[in-house]
């Protein structure tokens, strides 16, 4: 078993802050694909269309009969960890802070041996399922995971160095009224979470999910993401307390362009969709990366809550899921921006939700307690991108098949 | 009859070796400028008067053999830039032969060297090659002590080898780098200092890891004529042999390439690993030796801990290995390391080994180990060089 993780001490302001440091992260574009199924929690590799021969390392061309054809499918992760060592000298500065350092070869029942990281729990010769996880620089790694779980297997230093384990972290949610708020916060305390602050504006104006989050102990901090000077206060005297922030700030009106007679509400969503994300990013985020190596609660991830609709519009919400797209483009660059501190931007994308603005769309629909469920799996699993509810997940597939087909789908306003 | 044609007429000579220095503010250029001049004076030539080059280098970027030409004022119809760091000098050794037999040149020198500035091994770890960095360096970034400490792992626990057994070979490498001037560890080293040392990737220690510094090495090939014409002292090519990404289903490396061409080795050369004098191995980790001695015949796979725990391998011993110290204990200059073991070799049978001399040393096996591409060394080489005594 792995030893609990214990709470981190005090804060010694006389020791220096563990730099920001990343391990090695230059991949080929063909590893690539470790990383983009990394991102989604997907074990895969690549297997050669035309004689199926499993490869890895990645490659561009099969080992055994030159097809260059080599598509990334999910495999098993099942193998035997036939030699490990404790790396206790390194020259890369994210290993030397974080030493000794189990890596270990696998081989897999498919055939290829791997190098991974090797989890504290896996005895040599035994049994392992690997797991396909982001790392600080964002990029695929495997890791080698006892066949069965261990108790508090998730507390292992180096899996949780490869998660963004809410266990012990504290946590911003940024707008108290958005109707998840109090599922949000519930999942995050019994996930273990240290802290939960929740941002509330408009103070004087009340809210049903104020009791709610009151009974949770949260901690409310007067935040309004519209309003700058009120987004840099609050980060001036709390960013670096946040380790994880979740943005679910949201404005949301139905209806497509030819709908909506004027710009307001499309400004009202941009405003605290869009602008509201870039004030809170420009606000915490230098603050969170500066803390990406502090230790037990070291700042770790930046969680977006998206509209599925971002990735391909449909006119039911069209003004709303265009904010929802700019929104989304802009947490692309913050993964460029922030990767250098290894800080992992957290993209949850949600079908339609189970709420007033919603009532009109069929089910099925997402609850927020579903929301908050996924949010956390994927802050534990370390993921990159969510997709929430089977709308969601349904659309997912059909972007990566083929993103022209999808946006006629979407478009076709039901005559099909 | 030989399935292959032998290196007839065709011999090497003139072997240097520039003292390696642990840091260096010089270039690659320099340090192989140094040695290949070395090299053409112990032979009597002008830089003009080899027709034939071949050079291998790690820190030679952006540059090849080809800048090498103009930079170094030479002139050969026959180049070469051999990319194989541990198995580098073995397969100049062959390429530089076939060319003098064929008449493709008629003096070829062979040069390897690289420089060793502060932080230079670790940069040049950060781009080694593709699969290492796809696959290899983001676990740990340990370099080769990490792929090494894999494989000794697995070699101790299918053949019940211990750490004495491997701290058996680097004890007595350091006996014999006492006697080498220009090695770069000059303190003896004790069984107990070994197994004592620093942890660096469990099982691997301090002493089973090799120095990265800079140096040279260099030699010449030519016909067996000129170079008694030059009075030189000079060694027989009597076989040799190369492959790469031998075995490649083997889960882990415990068999070289070896395996698969050394019948052919001993086949050419007519004679059989009895008949050797002295054993240079590649031997960045010691585990790597005794996968050499397996394959190259000395004793069945497996057998290495026990057929060296009965023999002395000091230069006095009855199984003389890497007699300068190798690069366990002279150090470890890039590329110059594929070729410090067959440097000394053509020293020990042209009997000018001085103070590492074998007595009545006259045959060698010579064998070269090189690129962790991902997981595995790639390449393999060996040879057997015959003096004239």
């Amino acid at each position: 078993m792995s030893d609990p993780l214990q709470p981190p001490l005090k804060k010694n302001p006389q020791k220096r802050t563990v730099s920001p440091t990343r391990p090695p992260e230059g991949r080929s574009r063909a590893a690539l694909g470790l990383t983009a199924a990394a991102a989604e929690g997907r074990f895969a590799l690549q297997c050669c269309a035309e004689c199926g021969a499993v490869q890895y390392p990645p490659r561009d061309a099969c080992s055994t009969c030159l097809s260059t054809e080599l598509p990334w499918r999910d495999v098993s992760p099942k193998g035997t960890l036939i030699a490990d060592t404790f790396i206790r000298a390194t020259t890369s500065l994210y290993f030397r802070d974080r030493l000794p350092w189990r890596t270990g070869t696998v081989q897999l029942d498919l055939g290829p041996s791997v190098i991974c990281h090797v989890h504290g729990d896996c005895e040599k010769g035994a049994r392992v399922v690997l797991l396909n996880r982001l790392d600080r620089a964002g990029q695929g790694v495997l890791i080698a995971t006892p066949e069965k779980r261990t108790p508090n297997m998730q507390d292992d230093p180096q899996l949780r160095a490869m998660s963004s384990d809410p266990n012990y972290r504290r946590v911003l949610i940024t707008d108290a009224r958005t109707p998840n708020a109090p599922a949000l916060a519930k999942a995050l305390r019994t996930a273990g979470a240290a802290h939960v602050f929740v941002g509330e504006g408009e103070t004087w104006r009340p809210y049903p999910e104020r009791a709610a989050l009151e009974s949770l102990g949260v901690e409310f901090l007067p935040l309004d993401v519209t309003d700058t000077s009120s987004v840099n206060r609050m980060a001036a005297e709390y960013g670096s307390k946040v380790d994880i922030l979740i943005n679910n700030a949201r404005f949301l009106r139905p209806g497509g362009v030819l709908a909506r007679g004027d710009t307001g509400f499309a400004r009202d969503e941009i405003e605290v969709n869009y602008l509201g994300l870039m004030r809170l990013a420009q606000a915490f985020g230098p603050a969170m990366c500066a803390r990406t190596g502090d230790g037990v609660n070291s700042a770790v991830a930046w969680v977006n809550i998206l509209a599925a609709t971002s990735l391909s519009n449909s006119p039911e919400m069209g003004c709303f899921s265009a904010s929802q797209s700019a929104a989304r483009a802009l947490s692309q660059s913050l993964r460029g921006e922030f990767r250098s501190a290894g800080l992992r931007v957290m993209n949850t994308y949600v079908g339609p939700t189970e709420d007033d603005w919603h009532q009109p769309l069929p089910p099925p629909k997402v609850t927020a307690n579903a929301l908050a469920r996924d949010v956390i799996k994927g802050l534990t699993d370390g993921l990159e991108d969510v997709y929430c509810g089977d709308v969601a997940k349904d659309m997912a597939d059909k972007y990566r098949r083929d993103p022209k087909v999808l946006e006629r789908e979407l478009t076709m306003g039901g005559e099909a | 009859m030989a399935r292959r044609q032998g290196y007839d007429g065709v011999v090497v000579t003139a072997p240097v070796s520039v003292p390696y220095e642990r840091y260096s503010i010089e270039t690659a250029h320099w340090w192989i400028a140094r040695a290949l001049r070395a090299s053409l004076q112990a032979a009597g030539l002008k830089p003009l008067e080899i027709d034939g080059f071949t050079v291998s280098s790690f820190t030679l970027s952006p540059d090849t053999a080809v800048g090498l030409t103009q930079h170094l004022g030479l002139c050969p119809r026959w180049l070469d830039h051999i990319p194989m760091g541990g198995a580098s000098g073995v397969v100049a050794l062959r390429r530089a032969a076939r060319a003098v037999q064929a008449g493709d040149a008629d003096i070829v020198a062979c040069v390897a060297g690289d420089t060793n500035h502060i932080d230079s091994f670790r940069t040049l770890l950060s781009g080694f090659s593709r699969f290492a960095s796809d696959a290899s360096y983001p676990y740990g970034f340990g370099g080769p002590n990490v792929n090494f400490a894999l494989l000794t792992d697995r070699y101790m626990q299918e053949f019940n080898a211990t750490r004495e057994d491997f701290g058996r070979i680097c004890v007595a490498q350091r006996d014999n780098a006492l006697r080498y001037p220009n090695a770069m560890m000059k303190k003896p080293l004790t069984l107990e200092d070994y197994l004592n040392a620093r942890a660096i990737a469990d099982p691997i220690a301090l002493f089973d890891c090799v120095m990265p510094c800079a140096g040279s090495e260099a030699f010449l090939v030519m016909r067996e004529d000129e170079a008694i014409k030059r009075d030189l002292p000079f060694a027989r090519i009597k076989g040799t042999i190369e492959r790469h990404n031998a075995h490649a289903s083997d889960p882990i490396q415990l068999r070289g390439g070896w395996t698969l061409d050394v019948d052919d080795l001993y086949d050419m050369a007519g004679c059989a690993p009895t008949d050797m004098d002295l054993v240079q191995t590649y031997d960045d980790y010691p585990v790597i030796s005794m996968m050499q001695i397996e394959d190259l015949g000395f004793c069945e796979k497996g057998g290495a801990p026990e057929f060296l725990r009965s023999r002395d391998m000091t230069v006095t011993g009855d199984f003389p290995h890497n007699t300068n110290g190798g690069q366990l204990s002279a150090g470890q200059a890039g590329a110059a390391g594929g070729f410090i073991g067959l440097v000394e070799a053509i020293r020990q049978v042209t009997g000018t080994a001085a103070g590492t001399q074998v007595k009545d040393a006259r045959r060698a096996l010579v064998s070269g180990f090189g690129m962790i591409n991902y997981d595995r060394g790639v390449c393999s080489s060996a040879a057997i060089l015959e003096g004239t005594a």
